[in-house]
């Protein structure tokens, strides 16, 4: 494994291999000394694009505790803003000698591009509408720590669904975990083209999630993202609180052992209720804690191993 | 499935039984008995070995001694040489390391690289009061300057050899075994 750009490049042991060192990595978390000597000497760039407060800083977190050397670029104060081309930029910085470069970036399909220019590793955090692997992986484990293996049981992904990348690698990931999956939206924001894919690939939509509920072991609640909407997806935001929120009465609905899991950042009273996201169902928390010991897991992976020959 | 193995027996079950017998009253005799006493195995095989012999001094004693895994995965210092390890669980006992007299338990003992990476493992959770080596087998070729405390036996080996301990906990029968490495 060198480089993580989709899910859709993972096997399921490779996946079950990284959950299975986060699960160890956690630990670390709760020492008085979090360092690790793993990664010393190694540079990782955080090169984020787009705004980001968890992903970026747990990267950088991870790549610390385990004794890398990070540093954080953003596009604004770089030459990108001076007109640099994308390829000249990473290009630049690749020749300064890094190991691997974390990157955020609008567009889809950047950071696969990007790999191609470099030689250093790539990690996908995030890119336009197409993929957010490391948060697919964080919520599988936070998934995985309270249901135990996710074989068979059925996952409801409620929401924006058309915008989100998390959606596709979560998708993707549980897919590969064999999990049942059911996509929850309303038609205009269930991705378009999303027929043929479904059955082709075995998971189900609907447009009703009143009828989905009872069924589910886990829910996961995806952001309604109105930084990427014209406007025009729904009449109004208090119509698509109660037509697919995660409301107070939905909660009850829900199995006594069903999970509620939300990537962030939340929009309380729109997708997810104050009383759905403080439940004691509620994974947020956990999500949050699990992105660090996730991403260390997977620097690890990437990282160490045999030195790939240049 | 016995015959599939390669190379020759060297220790048998028993054999191994009474070395770790031996090994747990010497570890009791040095430390005139079990208090401060904190066993900590190295994944994988000496984490079994390290109940075995919390199991043995609790019968010579009659108390409990607290016994955990130490794994070191993540300090050691050839990760870029070989394909990537599987990472294993650390659990260090209630009461930690701190102040407490530990027996790091493994099964061999070769260049003693994975015993400095132990130290280093160690010294993030805590200061304690003295450290000690007990492993199942001492093959010799040393690359650091490291010795065992408390050895089940000491194998003179060529460096073309390969040494296996079997144990039941892991791969269902206690032996060790000696064999020239494929290829050499």
């Amino acid at each position: 494994m060198k480089h993580l750009l989709s899910m859709a490049d993972l096997s399921r042991e490779e996946i079950l291999a990284i959950l299975d060192t986060a699960a160890t990595m956690h630990e670390v978390q709760h020492r008085e000394v979090k360092k690790l000597p793993t990664l010393r000497g190694r540079t990782i760039i955080n090169f984020f694009f787009e705004d980001s407060t968890r992903t970026r800083s747990s990267f950088e977190l991870a790549g610390k505790w385990m004794s890398a050397d990070t540093i954080n670029l953003t596009g604004k104060g770089t030459s990108v803003s001076k007109g640099e081309s994308l390829r000249d930029t990473v290009k630049t910085i690749d020749a300064m000698g890094v190991d691997m470069m974390v990157i955020r970036h609008m567009a889809s399909g950047a950071p696969a591009t990007i790999a191609q220019w470099t030689n250093c590793s790539i990690v996908n955090a995030g890119d336009g509408t197409h993929e957010h692997p490391s948060q697919a992986l964080l919520d599988a484990y936070t998934m995985r720590a309270r249901l135990g293996d996710l074989e068979g049981r059925h996952v409801a992904l409620v929401g924006d669904l058309a915008h989100s990348r998390v959606l596709r690698s979560n998708l993707i990931c549980l897919r590969t975990l064999g999990a049942r999956v059911t996509l929850v939206a309303p038609p205009t924001l269930m991705p378009s083209g999303i027929g043929p894919w479904s059955e082709g690939d075995g998971f189900a939509t609907s447009y009703d999630l009143d009828d989905v509920l009872p069924s589910v072991d886990a829910v996961m609640m995806l952001r309604v993202q109105r930084e990427r909407m014209s406007g025009g997806y729904f009449p109004t935001a208090r119509e698509y609180a109660v037509t697919y929120g995660l409301t107070t009465a939905r909660l009850a609905a829900l199995p006594g052992h069903a999970v509620i899991a939300h990537p962030g950042p939340m929009n309380r009273g729109l997708e997810i209720s104050g009383e759905a996201a403080d439940a004691a169902q509620s994974l947020v928390l956990e999500q949050v804690s699990a992105g660090v010991a996730v991403r260390m897991s997977i620097l690890y992976h990437l990282l160490s191993g045999e030195a790939m020959s240049a | 499935m016995n015959d599939a193995l390669p190379g020759r027996m060297v220790l048998s079950g028993p054999d191994m039984a009474r070395a770790l017998r031996r090994v747990g009253h010497e570890v009791l005799e040095a430390n005139k008995g079990s208090a401060d006493l904190v066993l900590l195995g190295i994944p994988s095989r000496g984490v079994p070995l390290a109940h075995r012999l919390a199991q043995t001094m609790a019968e010579v004693e009659g108390e409990h001694v607290p016994c955990g895994a130490l794994d070191i995965t993540m300090y050691r210092d050839d990760l870029r040489r070989q394909p990537v390890r599987h990472v294993e669980p650390t659990s260090l006992p209630p009461g930690g390391v701190e102040g407490k007299v530990v027996v790091l338990v493994d099964d061999v003992l070769y260049s003693g690289r994975t015993v400095r990476a132990a130290l280093d493992a160690l010294a993030d959770y805590g200061r304690p009061q003295s450290v000690r080596l007990a492993v199942m087998v001492d093959r010799g070729h040393r690359e650091l300057p490291i010795r065992a405390d408390y050895v089940g036996k000491n194998l003179p080996t060529a460096k073309t050899e390969r040494v296996w301990v079997r144990l039941a906990e892991v791969d269902g029968h206690d032996e060790v075994r000696i064999a020239q490495e494929a290829g050499s």
